[in-house]
């Protein structure tokens, strides 16, 4: 049930662990590491590994938050326009639609792939790469997962897309009222929540419990 | 968040500064596990996570170079033709970006002309200046300041994505401003050039392998076919 790396884990034979550094693949040993630190490289300063920032809970409760705010930033409207008492109102997918519809697939695919399918994908990989394994389980397919969750961190790009809401809403309150929607304030919400995710995801700690369960002897769990 | 975060060096590693190439390790990229790269060439994958293993990225400077200059003949369009265009009771107007900034230059929002112009105009220029520098420093082997070649290479993998902060700004405009008859916006060509521009410039930075800043002695040979 508890998921705590344990002392004789399979793939820790020795002490001194090497690793190779992603940017200038200098060889060098792993050290230990106080909770909240990073460990970097000795020759380029790139970041090689974190400390334990959260627990598995905290974790899980980031994640679910994050998945009920995206959930509502992309369900109600993120602004009203008024002007000349007519009034028009669009949500993040109503952005995709609009473009689409003048023409501009490509402007529209790149909205919908970096503001919607990729964070949503991305939440659901983690949603279902951190349940089971706070149950004791590890879920199948679970190094496609992170795989995915690696590659796709470059293209999600939701806090890019809120300062472009929050650019676009200044530029038009020039010309006409915007009352901004519950969309936006759940968008920055979830941003912060993902953030503060991504910030206490350690790769080095979550391949550790799934090693942990891997070699523990399979008592209850399935796998 | 918010913590200092020290940097740790381990002190073995300092005196005898070798790369996992050259002993015959692969890193894996995705989970940083560090394996041993077989004999024969040919894809291995990560025995944790599964990853294709390399021991440099395949073919690195031939597919960045490839995804840059795409991206420098983008640049053109995306900057000529207009990104936005507005009509109105009052006329029709179409914006590039350059004009865009002047817009809002004008109109006294200097912090969203400042903004827009970071990430629209600085930050795709000094990608595509800043690549080819590093592609032609590798591929001239030069052994000049690889620190601050290996920082300059972060500091485009990490700007990179907010150059898409004028595409968003569009599509909002777009979806908002259509009030019947009165005013409406359309996305530009230009929009989709720089668009274009911005994925290629972020897949150039990916394919781009840092490790041969490092590698100016011993070049491990590439398995790729």
């Amino acid at each position: 049930m508890q998921i705590e790396p344990k002392p004789d884990a399979c793939r820790v034979p020795t002490q001194r662990k090497l690793l190779a550094c992603p940017h200038c693949d200098l060889l060098q040993f792993e050290v230990d590491l106080a909770q909240h630190h990073d460990a970097h490289c000795a020759r380029c300063d790139a970041p090689l590994y974190r400390g334990t920032r959260a627990r598995l809970d905290w974790m899980i409760a980031l994640t679910l938050g994050s998945a009920i705010l995206f959930l509502v930033s992309n369900l109600f409207p993120i602004a009203v326009l008024k002007m000349a008492g007519a009034y028009n109102t669009t949500t993040l997918a109503g952005t995709v639609l609009a473009l689409h519809h003048q023409g501009r697939p490509i402007v529209a695919a790149l909205m919908l792939i970096t503001a919607i399918l990729i964070p949503a994908c991305e939440l659901g990989a983690m949603i279902y790469m951190l349940i089971p394994l706070r149950a004791g389980r590890i879920a199948p397919g679970v190094p496609v997962c992170f795989r995915f969750v690696r590659a796709a961190h470059p293209w999600s790009m939701t806090e890019v897309c809120l300062l472009g809401v929050l650019v676009t809403l200044a530029k038009l309150s020039d010309m006409a009222i915007i009352i901004p929607g519950i969309a936006l304030w759940a968008f920055a919400g979830m941003i912060a929540l993902f953030a503060a995710l991504r910030a206490s995801f350690s790769v080095r700690d979550f391949w550790a419990w799934i090693d942990a369960l891997r070699c523990a002897p399979s008592t209850d769990s399935g796998v | 968040m918010g913590r200092e975060d020290r940097p740790v060096t381990s002190t073995a590693s300092r005196e005898s500064a070798e790369s996992a190439a050259a002993h015959g390790l692969v890193s894996c990229l995705a989970c940083g596990l560090l394996c041993r790269s077989p004999a024969a060439p040919g894809a291995i994958r990560c025995p944790r996570c599964h990853a294709c293993l390399h021991p440099r990225k395949p073919d690195s400077i031939a597919r960045t170079w490839a995804f840059l200059i795409t991206a420098c003949i983008l640049y053109v369009p995306a900057n000529t033709l207009p990104i936005l265009e507005t009509r109105s009771l009052f006329g029709s107007q179409s914006n590039t970006i350059m004009s865009g900034v002047i817009l809002f230059w004008n109109s006294g929002s200097w912090f969203v002309a400042a903004l827009i112009f970071f990430a629209s105009i600085v930050v795709p220029l000094t990608k595509l200046i800043a690549l080819a520098l590093l592609l032609i420093s590798i591929q001239r082997r030069l052994a000049w300041q690889p620190h601050q070649r290996t920082r300059l290479y972060r500091l485009l993998d990490f700007i990179g994505r907010w150059s898409m902060l004028d595409i968003y700004v569009t599509a909002l405009s777009v979806a908002l401003v259509q009030v019947e008859s009165l005013t409406s916006m359309r996305a530009g060509l230009g929009a989709a050039a720089f668009g274009a521009v911005v994925v290629l410039t972020m897949l150039a930075v990916q394919a781009f392998d840092p490790r041969l800043i490092w590698d100016t002695g011993n070049i491990p040979e590439e398995p790729n076919a």
